[in-house]
């Protein structure tokens, strides 16, 4: 087992603290906020994101191309440029505020505690470093290993990531491995100081599926043996389906579910999860079966629609919808949020079935149907 | 065909049996250094008219080589491509560019097959300039009602380029440009692997509209049997250069007879956190097709391989109407999906 503790060397800067508390969230995400500044305006591609992971625990961000996933991610890392970046919001994780750490204190983070697996292995490996060399880089400076021991610890992450015969695979460069293994050899760096959160950004896109299921069958393992908590950001909520306990959509950059993964497949509310759960080629159906597509495009970020960001593409979407935009809220479970003003409710919408005359104000009163009575409007609105 | 206990989705969707493509035997090598790569080893196998066969498999298996060689991109190193009854490596080039009008492909990466530096309407026109056919006018007609067709704005797309579109609408345009020849033969290779799934949907159901209204055969090339099941009446499945079964896409999945397309379902992720998967997922890589494994070139993966899987190729036999597997012990009847059951490792 390689340790992060009882390991001699470099001592850290920051005391992270140990978080005992299971129940305690290993990161806190609080209204976060990025936008870039374009030549056409401002790109506002997160706009007021807040969620947590527990230690240990899989949390599924899903959403399409353009939805501020990867934007979303690489701002919790504090991986994004500074210049025409406007950033807000906080990211606590262990106890210590990740967006007020200065460029080196993050460095010492960045790798020992939170660390992270690019989609494309091929540009995020370095081509002209062997990848022996690319793993005991972070073993030497986080944890002050020796040449040997660092070098010895390489060939056994390269085996607990499933790589056969690794005392030879350590002196190869990244173009002599395929994509799945390449993608082995990323896991091994990003796990190599054990961290306590890794976060894999659509580690398996590109990948054929049977690589994909053992990536993911990879990632799963050595998550339980090392205790992480891991955040995987795909657009295929198949991916999440099986593997995370807590899933989070996003739409427009922000978040418009969130629930824990069961809660989400049994009772989704929020039309956008309902329409991506439709779009997947299911095997059990039978050949040429239509597919519910969902029509047109995300918008854009620069100029979003009035009201909810969904409503140009919901097939539920009343006058309402297209006027104000719906809080994150929560009905029923506690721990189920949506930003719906007519949720569905198992499978049914709650919309009123006849267009709406008359254009119903914020504050006019929900339509009444039998499945609303489980909504209630007010409970717990998170402002966005 | 006899179609005895297989379901009509075996059945070619028109009645007899007019074959639009046929390929024999067909075989791709490429040297590697002294070296000889049989990308496609000796795979046999008919395309009906109106019939979408799809080609399944991982990377490295053969079938974006075989689709090249369909078209004769990738000319045969032995074996023939016969269209309509014609061998198409027999044709003079002259000959062979004509029939290719009728024969169309569409790459997976959509952005990098658009010329970046032309308008959209420019390169859907292309295949009729080429060909000289109508005026100027009648081709942009053309254009506009295809561009329609493909759910592309032509007045708004027309005069733009395609960096200035996503991935899904510059497949769109790809898709726009193959059909303005009036092909009868579309191979479609990887089209959806680079799109979001929501995408991915949105573009599968516009191949199949499609496929109706132009009256289209389809060859589907595509690594998710799941996105193969869905737009194929058959499906081929490769591995290292080989054909190791051939079903009705229904009959596939309910009976996978070789233990490759078994371990292919399993690997599909559903979107259903109840769901749990009976089989096991595929372990190792694709070995080097440089040097095939002897015998039966799944056996170093399978978890059924016995001694005679070392030392015997196993022929592509029938084991159903309409359904052939390459394996010396198929999963059939009572075994298929009970892995436990098939005959151990010896």
């Amino acid at each position: 087992m390689i340790g992060r503790r009882g390991t001699k060397g470099a001592k850290p800067v920051f005391e992270f603290r140990d978080i005992g508390d299971p129940t305690e969230p290993l990161l806190v995400v609080d209204d976060l906020h990025t936008s870039f500044r374009t030549g056409r305006g401002t790109v506002r591609a997160v706009d007021g994101v807040s969620l947590t992971v527990k230690a240990g625990t899989t949390l599924g961000i899903v959403g399409e191309s353009g939805s501020g996933k990867t934007v979303l991610s690489r701002s919790i890392m504090g991986l994004l440029p500074t210049r025409d970046v406007i950033k807000s919001g906080t990211v606590h994780f262990a106890g210590h505020d990740l967006t007020a750490l200065e460029p080196a204190q993050l460095r010492q983070v960045w790798g020992a505690e939170l660390s992270m697996i690019f989609q494309d292995p091929m540009t995020a490996l370095n081509p002209v470093k062997r990848i022996g060399r690319q793993i005991t880089e972070s073993l030497r400076l986080h944890l002050g290993m020796n040449r040997a021991e660092a070098d010895a610890t390489a060939v056994e992450l390269l085996r607990s990531v499933g790589i056969p015969s690794p005392e030879d695979r350590v002196r190869w460069y990244p173009f002599q491995l395929s994509g799945g293994m390449r993608q082995r050899v990323m896991i091994a760096i990003a796990l190599a100081c054990a961290p306590r959160l890794v976060m894999a950004d659509e580690p398996t896109t590109g990948l054929d599926v049977t690589v994909q299921a053992q990536i993911l069958d990879l990632l799963g393992e050595l998550q339980r043996e090392r205790h992480m908590a891991v955040i995987l950001v795909t657009h295929d909520l198949g991916v999440v389906a099986n593997r995370a306990d807590e899933i989070v959509v996003m739409y427009a950059g922000r978040v418009v579910e969130r629930a824990p993964t069961h809660t989400l497949f049994a009772n989704t509310h929020m039309p956008y999860t309902r329409a991506l759960m439709d779009s997947i080629p299911r095997l059990s159906d039978p050949s040429g079966v239509r597919l519910q597509a969902i029509a047109g495009r995300p918008p854009d970020l620069i100029h979003p629609p009035e009201g909810c960001r969904f409503a140009p593409r919901c097939a539920y979407a009343q006058d309402k919808c297209r006027e104000s935009d719906p809080p994150l809220r929560t009905a029923g479970s506690p721990d189920h949020l949506f930003a719906c003003w007519f949720p569905l409710v198992h499978g049914t919408s709650t919309a009123p079935p006849a267009p709406s005359s008359g254009n119903g104000s914020s504050s006019a009163p929900p339509p009444t149907s039998a499945a609303d009575t489980a909504i209630d409007p007010g409970a717990e609105v998170q402002s966005p | 065909m006899s179609g005895v206990t297989t379901d009509s989705t075996v059945q070619p969707r028109t009645s007899g049996s007019d074959v639009v493509l046929s390929v024999d035997h067909l075989v791709v090598e490429f040297r590697s250094g002294k070296q000889r790569v049989q990308a496609v080893s000796d795979i046999s196998f008919q395309v009906r008219k109106g019939e979408t066969l799809g080609l399944v498999g991982e990377s490295g298996c053969g079938k974006s080589t075989t689709g090249r060689a369909l078209v004769q991109v990738q000319p045969p190193t032995s074996g023939s491509v016969n269209y309509l009854g014609q061998n198409l490596g027999a044709l003079s080039h002259r000959q062979l560019r004509k029939v290719r009008t009728k024969i169309q492909m569409i790459f997976q990466d959509p952005i990098s097959s658009l010329n970046p530096r032309r308008r959209v309407k420019d390169i859907v026109a292309e295949p009729l300039v080429i060909w000289g056919r109508g005026t100027k006018a009648e081709r942009a007609l053309r254009v506009h009602t295809m561009l329609e067709a493909v759910g592309i704005d032509p007045d708004t797309a027309g005069d733009r380029r395609p960096q200035e579109f996503s991935g899904g609408q510059c497949q769109r345009i790809s898709i726009a440009r193959a059909l303005m020849a009036d092909p009868d033969l579309l191979i479609c290779d990887e089209p959806v692997s680079a799109l979001d799934v929501s995408v991915q949907a949105q573009i599968l159901n516009l191949l199949a509209d499609l496929k109706a209204r132009f009256g289209l055969t389809m060859v589907f090339i595509a690594h998710d049997l799941a996105v193969v099941k869905n737009v194929s009446d058959r499906v081929a499945v490769m591995y290292l250069g080989k054909l190791v079964e051939l079903a009705g896409s229904d009959d596939l999945y309910r009976s996978a007879a070789h233990p490759y397309t078994e371990a292919l379902l399993a690997s599909i992720p559903e979107p259903d956190p109840e769901h749990v998967s009976t089989h096991k997922a595929l372990a190792g890589e694709l070995p080097s097709p440089l040097d095939p494994p002897s015998g039966c070139r799944f056996r170093t993966r399978c978890p059924y391989a016995t001694q005679l899987c070392g030392e015997e190729e196993p022929p592509l036999r029938e084991v159903a109407p309409g359904h052939q597997v390459a394996c010396h012990f198929p999963l059939v009847g009572d075994r298929a999906g009970t892995p436990d059951q098939a005959v151990p490792a010896g």
